[in-house]
């Protein structure tokens, strides 16, 4: 048989269709259609169990003005930056772990832990650290002499902030082993003609490794902002979004509605708004950051 | 760089790693103790004596159903999502097909999709087909949310598989399915074991389907079932540790055993997003 039997067989459609159909068929059905559905269920009036009634774009045009759904929308967006703004923190570990540091591969293995924790785990966790007079946190500071420490989670000033420490000690690992895996790659001749041309060890990382890194970063930055739009399981455990919606966030808002609340219609709509912003804010995210020029080395 | 400036950036990163580490430590040394010394003694202090009791009390109280379930549940979705992928990978790469494009795009938008937006839908899904309180609908959902992942990781590597292997194969007159099972598959054997290793973080943690669509104990995972424990001994501090010590310990000795193939697939899996 020449190539030609080869391209025959190769094209077969029916081994075409057993190879991609298990795949595919999951996708569409389980993937697709759900969010396709999620925006026709936004449509109608719905408990979930009962009749669905057409209502029109109600469900959506209360969702737009809807302050609670705004206000979660807000500190989903809150935790966006702070994760983008923690990319510098994970940023300069990165530099330091790269610059031929001995025990690197496995000081990068002790950070990453906290990653291969279930979310539900990592909140339970905290929780417990932040226990107002149990929890390791105010033991601390108590022993350090603070007389009155923060109630952590039942301060709507500060609960924001206290969520997004697990999520920091969460992600850390992650981002510090993409830094860390590019700035290996970087070739050692680039660095050294920069030493021999007199260049310092922070101008050799702000002028030649950072530029050369510039499509991992702004991968980060989509993954770090994107990643929080969609921050429900630590949140759902830790707080449930209180006290009294100081913690909501938009996936918390939509389970709060559909599953606590039982109203699917308008729950979908919320859902089927999240997607939007979420494919929204990717766009959006990966245009800002686009290298235009891309570096070749 | 001096001896100093060196000294001082060592410090920093050990300060990060103790920042990773020691709740964690302290988790550990808690699951040991009883409410009197967790509350009364130092946080790091060693347990004045080991009480293992606080483990075989949450084991027999109904933890092991929910880690037994979490165990085949995960691993059944591995195998189910592992195969469909590797199968869709090799239609991708090797046979010709003029939608190839088109499907590849609607599995690389899958990779995007924030799972609460289809929540809804796929409760009603399930209830219309008797799948609401069944294990099936974790198993397909789970398979189904990871296949875009475990696609893209695949797919560079089927990428760079020599066209001669099927083409000697193919001349030889050996079938395709033979071609696919018992010459491809295994040599894709080292990107599977790291698609594997993602998976298993993946399922092993996964809480809102098994929060949405399970309501009976005996088919809840650990992720939802601690969560129910952890409640009824509110004021247990030992009993919670012990809970979630045992919730997180597969995969941390999984991580002792395979840190590199779960470094890569970490790593790879930063193409989601």
């Amino acid at each position: 048989m020449g190539l030609n039997g080869m391209n025959k067989v190769m094209s077969n459609k029916f081994y075409i269709a057993f190879y991609i159909a298990p795949a595919l068929l999951l996708l569409l059905i389980l993937v697709f259609i759900p969010l396709v559905l999620s925006g026709y269920y936004g449509l109608m009036d719905w408990d979930g169990i009962g009749e669905k009634t057409f209502i029109g774009l109600e469900n959506y045009i209360n969702g737009i003005q809807d302050k609670l759904f705004w206000n979660s929308a807000f500190h989903s967006f809150l935790l966006a930056i702070f994760s983008t703004l923690s990319l510098v923190i994970y940023l300069t570990v990165s530099f330091i772990l790269a610059s031929k540091i001995k025990g690197a591969d496995l000081l990068r293995k002790i950070y990453l832990i906290p990653m291969l924790l279930s979310s539900v785990a990592i909140a339970q966790l905290w929780v417990k650290i932040y226990n107002p007079s149990n929890g390791i946190l105010n033991v601390f500071l108590m022993s350090i002499g603070v007389e009155n420490p923060p109630l952590w989670l039942a301060n709507p000033s500060i609960v924001l902030f206290a969520i997004f420490v697990p999520i920091l000690w969460q992600y850390a690992g992650f981002y510090i082993l993409i830094y860390y895996a590019a700035l290996k790659n970087i070739p050692e001749s680039l660095i050294e003609a920069a030493r021999i041309d007199g260049a310092s060890a922070f101008q050799i990382a702000t002028r030649i490794k950072l530029p050369l890194i510039k499509e991992v970063v702004s991968v980060t930055i989509v993954l770090a902002i994107v990643g929080s739009l969609k921050y429900f399981d630590l949140i759902y455990v830790m707080t449930a979004g209180g006290p009294n919606g100081a913690s909501e966030v938009m996936a918390s808002y939509m389970y709060k509605l559909a599953f606590a609340n039982y109203n699917f219609g308008y729950g979908s709509a919320i859902g089927f708004l999240l997607l939007v912003i979420t494919l929204i804010v990717t766009f959006v995210i990966r245009k800002l950051t686009a290298t235009k020029d891309k570096l070749e080395y | 760089m001096g001896r100093i400036g060196y000294f001082l950036l060592y410090l920093a990163l050990i300060v990060v790693a103790l920042f990773q580490i020691l709740p964690l430590v302290w988790l550990f040394l808690f699951s040991l103790k009883d409410n009197n010394e967790i509350f009364a003694g130092s946080p790091f202090a060693l347990p004045s004596e080991f009480r293992w009791e606080n483990y075989e009390k949450v084991w027999n109280g109904g933890i092991g159903t929910y880690f037994f379930n979490s165990i085949w549940i995960t691993v059944l979705a591995i195998i189910l999502t592992v195969l469909f992928a590797s199968m869709a990978a090799f239609a991708l790469t090797r046979l010709k097909w003029k939608m190839s494009g088109l499907v590849l795009g609607l599995f690389m938008v899958g990779l995007m999709i924030p799972i609460h937006s289809a929540l809804i839908p796929l409760y009603s899904m399930f209830l219309s087909v008797n799948l609401i309180d069944n294990p099936i609908s974790i198993v397909i959902t789970y398979t189904a949310y990871n296949l875009p992942i475990t696609l893209m990781i695949l797919l560079g590597f089927y990428y760079t598989l020599p066209h001669e292997i099927e083409e000697a194969a193919v001349i030889d007159g050996c079938s395709i399915h033979r071609m696919f099972f018992r010459i491809i598959l295994p040599m894709t054997t080292p990107i599977l074991a790291t698609t594997v290793v993602i998976n298993m973080i993946y399922n092993w943690n996964e809480f809102v389907f098994v929060n949405t669509f399970i309501s009976s104990e005996k088919y809840k995972t650990l992720t939802v079932g601690i969560q129910n424990f952890i409640g009824q001994y509110m004021t247990d501090w030992g009993a919670i540790g012990a809970t979630l010590v045992i919730s997180v310990l597969p995969i941390i000795i999984a991580f002792i055993f395979f840190s590199n193939k779960v470094v890569e697939g970490i790593s790879s899996s930063a193409v989601k997003g």
